[in-house]
């Protein structure tokens, strides 16, 4: 039992995380510490998400938040358009994203390093225009959902607490395709293409479709909580669904906690959101705070290249079993 | 035949690497493939292996027709390499490499049986101490058996070895020479290129000689010391021929 518990050592630290940050603000059982606690918890499934492909594969992607501004985007329209209920749009949002995904993952996987990062800037740019010009999603201002539909879920106030349950759902849910991905065969594949892509074919790593699933399964949870996002929102924007900062951020929290990893997406997301809100109402710092992740990125790459849990992986290796 | 080769030809740009490279290889042997530096002896490997497709020919393994094919897809089939310049996945453990070779080659492994299959391996070419260390933390030596220990716990039919003795000091070379013949009698089929006179002329069933991208020779180790052309172009004296079959 014992063995078993340390087998998956890094699995139930990751779960615990996410449960004590969803947890906290229901004993609290402040509306502002549940909205934090949101914030915080979407971060982490999108750092986790994109992790998957930038730490497992070693692509760096960044135009990721364009899985979240889509699904965002499908999920609203079929809400408030189609007259859909929150889950059926939840899922179609993460469906939408991952099709977007399998669809680039033919296109552009194939392009390496700075060409497939640049190829995914263009994206998100290309989707944005699109969504700008495309009039059944409002183009560029928008859409806003009819307050009565909150009515379906108990209200405005209730509506706000089911979002709230559901993230951590979703959050939970990135941790266990996040583990599973990272102690599979499947993955194993991908950290081989990560390391040396050429030898990994040539040791029979299929690249092209571990690529892709890799792609698909790092869009579909961004994509269903960009829909779960601005059905609470209540409105959404080209600017607000793909800003492309956003992308990077999640970079940032990745290379903080330590790429590659399960636990370190989720401490990163956890520390930046941490520090972000404190800079946010630091009357010094408050207009710096994009600055502040960019000089963070800088440190990061420069002295702890593998993030914090690949930073104690390399100091401690007995623990290099556990935390994975 | 495990493998046929037929009329490969193979250009970049203006070079032209292999020209009209012909042989069959029968199983269970092992084939030493020599020849001057250029002379196309990695690009025939590439060719084989699915990296480079041929301008003309065809390579056909096992009856079927391979020209062209990925290198994921062959690897499947039973083929395995290791590379020149070892190419070690440098952030997994060593026994994580040699999973890979294990779960995504012939052997098709799941993550249970790979694991085996690496203590296995390992141990088998002497690496099962370092089996938890970083794989950039190995030396030029180790790297060389971690890239043969990857290719056979593919449980391939065909390897392909590609210098696996170059950089290392004579007692390395014998105790790999002593382990690419205990994977010949395992049945598994071996071409491996050398520059180790000595080694390959002593391990080899029969010798390919290119040079300049060409086929010319091809015979059993004591026709290819004698042979005039191999002597002009690549061993250069004659003498030194003969003491090399002598075994020195």
């Amino acid at each position: 039992m014992t063995k078993r518990i340390q087998q998956h050592a890094s699995l139930w630290l990751s779960l615990a995380a996410v449960l004590l940050i969803g947890i906290w603000p229901i004993i609290t059982g402040d509306a502002l510490d549940r909205e934090t606690a949101f914030t915080v918890l979407r971060a982490v499934a999108l750092a986790s998400s994109l992790n998957i492909l930038l730490g497992y594969t070693g692509y760096v992607s960044f135009g990721h938040v364009v899985f979240y501004g889509l699904g965002g985007y499908v999920g609203f329209y079929l809400i408030s358009a189609r007259g859909w209920n929150l889950w059926l749009a939840i899922l179609a949002g993460g469906i939408a994203a991952g099709l977007l995904a399998y669809l680039l993952g033919l296109a552009i996987l194939r392009l390496r390093g700075a060409y497939f990062a640049l190829a995914t800037i263009g994206v998100n740019e290309a989707v944005r225009a699109f969504i700008n010009n495309f009039e059944p999603f409002g183009g560029p201002t928008g859409m806003t959902l009819n307050f009565k539909v909150y009515k379906l879920y108990g209200g405005p106030a209730s509506a706000l607490q089911l979002s709230f349950y559901i993230i951590i759902g979703l959050t939970l849910l990135v941790i266990l395709v996040s583990y599973w991905v990272r102690t599979s065969k499947f993955g194993l594949g991908l950290l081989a293409i990560r390391e040396d892509e050429d030898a990994a074919e040539v040791m029979g790593v299929v690249a092209p479709n571990a690529k892709t699933w890799a792609y698909v399964l790092s869009a579909v949870i961004p994509g269903m909580v960009g829909a779960l996002v601005f059905f609470k929102n209540g409105t959404i924007e080209p600017g607000l669904a793909f800003p492309l900062n956003t992308s990077i951020v999640m970079i940032v929290m990745i290379m903080l906690g330590g790429q590659g990893t399960v636990l370190g997406p989720i401490l990163g997301a956890a520390g930046y959101e941490t520090m972000r809100d404190y800079l946010l109402v630091s009357p010094l710092f408050k207009n710096l705070q994009l600055a502040i992740s960019g000089a963070l990125l800088l440190i990061i790459v420069l002295f702890i290249p593998r993030g914090l849990v690949g930073w104690l992986r390399q100091r401690y290796p007995k623990v290099r079993r556990l935390l994975i | 035949m495990i493998l046929q080769v037929q009329g490969v030809t193979k250009r970049f740009g203006g070079l032209q690497a292999l020209t009209q490279v012909t042989f069959d290889l029968p199983e269970g042997q092992i084939l030493g493939l020599i020849g001057p530096n250029g002379a196309g002896k990695t690009t025939l490997f590439n060719v084989i292996d699915g990296v480079y497709a041929p301008e003309e020919g065809r390579v056909i393994f096992q009856g079927e027709d391979i020209t062209g094919k990925k290198p994921y897809y062959l690897a499947r089939k039973g083929l395995a390499r290791t590379h020149q310049i070892v190419r070690p996945l440098n952030e997994l453990s060593v026994r994580e490499n040699v999973m890979v070779g294990a779960c995504f080659g012939h052997a098709n492994a799941n993550l249970k049986q790979a694991a085996q299959i690496a203590d296995e391996v390992l141990a088998f070419v002497g690496l099962e101490e370092k089996a938890d260390q970083l794989a950039s933390s190995l030396n030029v030596a180790q790297k060389k058996r971690l890239e043969l220990a990857r290719a056979i716990a593919a449980q391939p039919k065909l390897l392909l070895l590609d210098e696996v003795l170059a950089g290392l000091n004579p007692s390395e070379i014998a105790h790999m020479v002593e382990t690419v013949r205990a994977i010949r009698d395992r049945g598994i089929t071996i071409i491996m290129i050398e520059h180790v006179m000595s080694a390959i002329m002593n391990v080899s069933d029969r010798i390919l000689v290119l040079d300049f991208g060409k086929l010319i020779a091809e015979g059993t180790p004591e026709e290819i010391a004698q042979n005039e052309k191999v002597i002009h172009a690549y061993l250069g004296d004659p003498k030194l021929a003969e003491r090399l079959m002598q075994g020195e």
